[in-house]
């Protein structure tokens, strides 16, 4: 996979939202961005329990902190120039989500659908994702920080891995110059300035931007946009990969959490601060 | 059955976290108990891993290591889980570590767990504890081959120092070309106003029962006293008492600290999906029938105005 | 203070919000043939039949340009606003898929079999032979809101662009005609001022704006009065408070009751009633409906819906089982005096429950709205095809033409003034509707006028006393219910409820018992006689009543409300 996407436009500098130079030297990037379709928040979530997987029978939404990454990257296509693809791996329902990338700019959907992927873990998930990244040849791979159904988090660095690329996450604010990008990635101990040469995975923070709304017309023109649907056999992936079949982890049981056995509730006497300060000492809480 | 700790060191020291794995893979008492410190400098840190169990440490110091990059520690751990044959390799998460941990697992095409809050062995298979839809749910989690790699919620065990000595193994690690090309460039120390609400170990929040925006020194001055941060209910924010950001529920934050203290909370679902995954819930509310003393940890019936300043003040004389 | 009416208080509205010119330069404006407000059956019937259409006259495709048909629905999609019992009368929507579908292909819970009425008193329930209006044999029951998600489906297999999380915001009216909708803005903070991301609405244009918003509707309300199109009474509703439950064991037959938690002496003005329906064997679908004509400052639905389910005969339905869902919504119940006087002007067309298309005494709307949503779209289709300019006057009569020659008016006319009836109390009002029943509403001959419900003087009974403590598994405080109902609107959002804030106190404290969602808090006492009113706009479910009861609702950012799926 080499940069052959991208050639020089130019230099300059643009603010987009009034502090933030994104992209020094102006290049044409092409830019892959891997989301999920999430159960809707605000439906009712349940585990199956003939299944011990997240029941997505429901309403899906795009998830949260995925579209921080797609607004990244429309950010930085509006600045260079370029393509953005989404891609994802999902039932075949899960192209409605991506449209709302689509109508907020990217340019193409693809995702990859086949019964066989069901129930894979993340080392099944990220054997799939790069091997339709593989597809894509494009510079910059952008993720997002995690997704809301507690699934498929950290996914980057195992993508990365598999694409044998330089990867940068937890990034809260990206550079894109030539044909280097530059993260500050947020960390426990501050802030990290990482580069790394194109191409590269990037997972950025949900602290990167404030996504924008879908225009109406990006509504309306998402329905044309392009809208590409894989099988496995359609990226030469064997099955027994994949799945259950495919993963390492499995599900035992699911149960709900242990009631709260030793809760104490009581009416101030005067001494109540004291009871309190008692109870965090007992806990070791302070 | 042997496990592997990583240890994330931080100039030098391994971090609490690592350590608190180590206690209890140590504590587990099934097989060898070894750790990996990666790094430069860094070998001092092993003899903290021999006291917290650890009966053997496996070191790879190299250049390639020095800065806090997750590629480059893929590479090594590689190389030590071939070294050592450890079947369970476990970390205490962290940013740095979730990535390493995620990338060893495809390079090993081994399963990963994360987010675990517990850890046990069952009929000698290693068994691990998730939350799940925002801790309403607990799933039991395995491992179907080795090594299993699982990496543990932050802050979840403690360090125990058990005292014993350890036997420290260099291992040297061949490094992949892709890993080493993302660069350290700089690193900037985060401008510290206190703890952000999400990343905070103790969260004091305010409700209508603060009676005021002014009531809101109340919290301030009580989370300066546990070194935490202030967040606040909706219909606080609503009111303009305080700032959104701090805004813990459905429609604003989800925070999961060791310690919540909740002042003047009715408890609303809407508040307590936000709040419900924290530790241990402190709550004082004058309305004995408020929601919230149905899941608090501690429920205290009284006047806030009484109660919070002399706690306050309690806590500070402590310390 | 007693005998203070909410009408005194007008909210700070004026239908310049409502309706107004395009503004939009036409390279920014989106131009489309025929723009549907409202995802509900009557707007999406109307856009499947027009699909329908399209089908069989390819070249009006072309003529209608780049979107033939598009509808605006300001929930997160279709079905997310839509909430009914529902017991659906199939003669419309069988009449819409003719030789296309069988009811059988759609989302129902089968037809209704057996069927029970009951008189309640609070201890005691007598059954009662089924009103002829209640019979319900033949009927299906249905979710409205999933109805509406598959006619959706329905309607873009047909060639509809839906466009949800869109409201429409004004009516735009050009040089008298109706020219399409302005949508709303995207992305204000609470004080209106632009956010990072906002995004404006735009103009979309259309040669024809059919209008299906449902119970008081925004467009709708301000169309009525910018074309004078009031009927001979003023509109009335009434609010009913919904939940679904799960429950261990089937219900086999259809429940209907009125009488107790309600009183039945005139001066409390509550009309209403429950309906308990069997979905499928393992859920129920429960309901509380009551007048928004009523005196009681403390009178609640949410909280009658709860006080009717400790009654014994809801007990042996519900014992055992969970509640999985809830929600709230007006009822339009005028009726036929109450409708517009004409359900077209130029470039617009009114359909369904929004045009008043209710039949109250049968509890039935969704059939209407269905076959007014169908007629609409032949009407429309048939005036563009024939060259017309629709925006004429009286271009669209046919559409009015065709609904009165329809059993649709028919039947309306037959329970003109039952409902009107029973502002006499309970006894009279049903001595009154039998008599109408029998002679198909020929007696008694006056005609009864309405009262706008914000006119009725308010009293004080020590009403609330009587509600159940929510125990948060059998009966449920209103804002778990909120939760329940999946409405996690943006709260930094410009508040989309007007109302006066400084009222006297039984104003302030009637706004906060009727809103089942919480949205109204009693403030500090200005000092004058008057209290402010705290708005906890974002709780807002959209059902409605404030509109009917003194204020006014106006669409919040597009995608905010609750997000109905099995209501």
């Amino acid at each position: 996979m080499g940069c052959a996407g991208f050639w020089p436009l130019g230099t300059g500098v643009r603010h987009l939202d009034g502090a933030r130079p994104l992209v020094v030297r102006v290049t044409r990037v092409k830019i892959a961005v891997c989301v999920k379709q999430v159960p809707d928040a605000t439906v009712h979530k349940r585990i199956d329990p003939d299944t011990n997987r997240l029941d997505r029978s429901g309403e899906g939404a795009l998830n949260a902190t995925d579209v921080n990454a797609v607004e990244e990257a429309l950010r930085l296509k509006e600045a260079s120039g370029g393509e953005v693809v989404v891609v994802s791996l999902g039932p075949e329902k899960a192209m409605d989500s991506l449209r709302k990338a689509l109508a907020m700019g990217a340019d193409r959907a693809v995702l990859v659908s086949d019964d066989a992927a069901a129930g894979s873990d993340l080392v099944a998930t990220s054997r799939v994702l790069a091997k339709a990244l593989e597809r894509e040849e494009a510079d910059l791979v952008l993720f997002g920080q995690q997704s809301s159904d507690g699934d498929g988090a950290v996914l980057w660095a195992a993508v990365s891995d598999r694409l044998r690329r330089p990867m940068v996450s937890q990034v809260a604010e990206l550079t894109v110059d030539g044909d280097a990008v530059t993260g500050k990635r947020q960390t426990e101990f501050g802030y990290d300035v990482i580069a790394a040469p194109l191409p590269a995975v990037v997972a950025v923070s949900d602290a990167i931007n404030e996504p924008r709304y879908p225009s109406l017309k990006g509504i309306m023109g998402a329905k044309s946009k392009p809208q590409e649907v894989f099988s496995l056999a359609d990226l030469g992936v064997d099955p027994g990969e994949v799945g259950e079949a495919g993963s390492s982890t499995t599900v035992r049981a699911v149960a709900p959490p242990p009631a709260k056995s030793d809760q104490v509730k009581i009416e101030d006497d005067g001494s109540g601060a004291e009871k309190i300060v008692d109870y965090l000492a007992e806990k070791r809480l302070i | 059955m042997s496990t592997l700790v990583f240890l994330e060191t931080h100039d030098g020291e391994p971090t609490r976290g690592g350590l608190g794995v180590l206690s209890k893979a140590a504590a587990l008492g099934a097989g060898d108990v070894s750790a990996v410190v990666l790094g430069t400098g860094v070998r001092d840190a092993a003899a903290k891993a021999g006291a917290h169990g650890a009966a053997k440490v496996f070191v790879v110091e190299d250049d390639a290591l020095a800065a806090p990059l997750p590629q480059p520690r893929v590479d090594a751990l590689e190389a030590v889980v071939a070294e050592s044959g450890a079947e369970n390799v476990l970390f205490a998460a962290s940013v740095l570590a979730a990535d390493v941990a995620s990338g060893l697992a495809a390079r090993l095409e081994a399963g990963l767990n994360w987010d675990l809050t517990d850890l046990r062995v069952d009929g000698g298979e290693l068994v691990g504890t998730r939350p799940a839809l925002g801790d309403t749910v607990l799933v039991e989690v395995g491992w179907t081959s080795t090594p299993r790699i699982g990496l543990v919620r932050s802050g979840t065990f403690d360090p125990v120092e058990s005292g014993g000595t350890t036997e420290v193994q260099d291992v040297s690690a061949t490094f992949q070309d892709f890993s080493t090309q993302a660069r350290l460039v700089d690193h900037l120390q985060e401008e510290s106003s206190g703890p952000s609400i999400e990343d905070a170990d103790v969260i004091v929040a305010g409700g209508r029962g603060l009676g005021g925006p002014e009531g809101f020194s109340m919290c301030e001055e009580l989370a300066a006293a546990l070194g935490g941060a202030v967040a606040a209910t909706r219909a606080v924010v609503d009111a303009g008492w305080y700032p959104y950001s701090a805004q813990v529920g459905q429609t604003g934050k989800t925070v999961s600290p060791k310690l919540y203290i909740a002042l003047g909370i009715s408890g609303a679902i809407q508040h307590k999906v936000g709040m419900q995954g924290s530790g241990t819930i402190v709550a004082i509310n004058k309305d004995p029938n408020a929601p919230i003393f149905d899941f608090a940890d501690l429920g205290v019936v009284g006047d806030l105005a009484q109660i919070a300043p002399k706690l306050t003040e309690l806590l500070r004389a402590r310390t | 203070m007693t005998g203070v009416r909410p009408a005194d208080y007008p909210p700070p509205f004026s239908d310049a919000e409502a309706i107004g010119p395009p503004t939009d330069a036409p390279d920014e404006r989106i131009d489309v043939g025929i723009l549907i407000v409202g995802g509900g059956p009557g707007g999406l019937a109307c856009a499947v039949r027009l699909g329908q259409l399209l089908e069989e006259h390819p070249d009006m495709r072309e003529r209608l340009g780049e979107v033939p048909v598009a509808l605006l629905e300001k929930g997160k999609q279709p079905g997310s606003h839509l909430l009914s019992g529902a017991v659906m009368n199939p003669r419309a929507i069988r009449k819409l898929f003719a030789g296309r579908l069988a009811i059988e292909d759609m989302p129902t819970y089968g037809q209704v079999e057996h069927e029970a009425v009951y008189l309640l008193t609070k201890g005691g329930a007598l059954r009662i032979p089924p009103p002829p209006t209640m019979m319900n044999r033949g009927n299906w029951v249905v979710s409205v809101s999933e109805l509406g998600r598959f006619l959706a489906e329905q309607a873009e297999a047909g060639g509809a662009m839906i466009l949800p999380e869109t409201a429409g915001q004004k009516l735009l009216v050009d040089h008298g005609r109706v020219a399409g909708v302005r949508t709303g803005d995207k992305g204000r903070g609470k004080d209106g001022e632009p956010l990072p991301n906002f995004e404006p609405g735009v103009d979309v244009a259309a040669r024809i704006t059919v209008l299906a918003e449902g119970t008081a509707g925004h467009l709708t309300t301000a169309a009525i009065d910018h074309f004078g199109l009031h009927g001979r009474n003023p509109q009335i509703w009434a609010l009913g408070v919904k939940e679904v439950w799960k429950i261990p064991r089937p219900l086999r037959r259809v429940v209907h009751t009125m009488g107790w938690p309600l009183r039945k002496r005139a001066r409390y003005g509550e009309f209403g009633g429950s309906w308990i329906y069997p979905m499928g064997d393992e859920h129920v679908s429960i309901g509380f409906v009551v007048g928004l004509e009523y005196a009681d400052v403390e009178l609640s639905a949410h909280d009658l819906l709860q006080e009717f389910k400790t009654h014994r005969l809801v007990r042996r339905i519900l014992a055992g089982g969970e509640r999985v869902a809830w929600g709230a919504k007006t009822i339009t119940e005028g009726g036929l005096h109450s409708m517009p006087s004409k359900l077209n002007a130029p470039g617009l067309l009114l359909v369904g429950e929004g045009a008043g298309l209710v039949n109250v005494p049968r509890l039935k709307g969704v059939h209407y709205a269905i076959e007014s949503g169908r007629v609409a779209a032949e009407t429309a289709f048939a005036a563009l095809q024939r060259g017309e300019v629709a925006g004429r006057s009286g271009a669209l009569d046919p559409y009015d033409e065709a609904l009165r020659s329809s059993y649709v008016w028919k039947d309306l006319t037959e329970v003109r003034n039952m409902r009107q009836a029973f502002d006499k109390g309970f006894y009279m009002g049903g001595a009154l509707a039998s008599a109408m029943t029998l002679t198909k509403g020929k007696l008694p001959p006056k005609d009864f006028e309405t009262q706008p419900n914000a006119e009725t003087p308010l009293l004080r009974t020590g009403r609330a006393t009587s509600y159940p403590a929510p125990d948060g598994s059998y009966t449920f405080d209103k804002l778990s219910s909120v939760f329940a109902s999946g409405n996690r609107t943006r709260d930094d959002q410009p508040s989309h409820i007007r109302v006066e804030t400084s009222v006297p106190r039984d104003v302030a404290e009637m706004w906060h018992w009727m809103c089942p969602a919480q949205v109204y808090e009693v403030g500090d006492e200005n000092g004058d006689g008057t209290v402010q009113v705290l708005v906890n706009p974002s709780n807002c479910v959209q059902c409605g009543a404030i509109s009917a009861k003194g204020g006014r609702l106006t669409p919040p950012e597009g995608g905010s409300g609750p997000e109905y799926t099995v209501t």
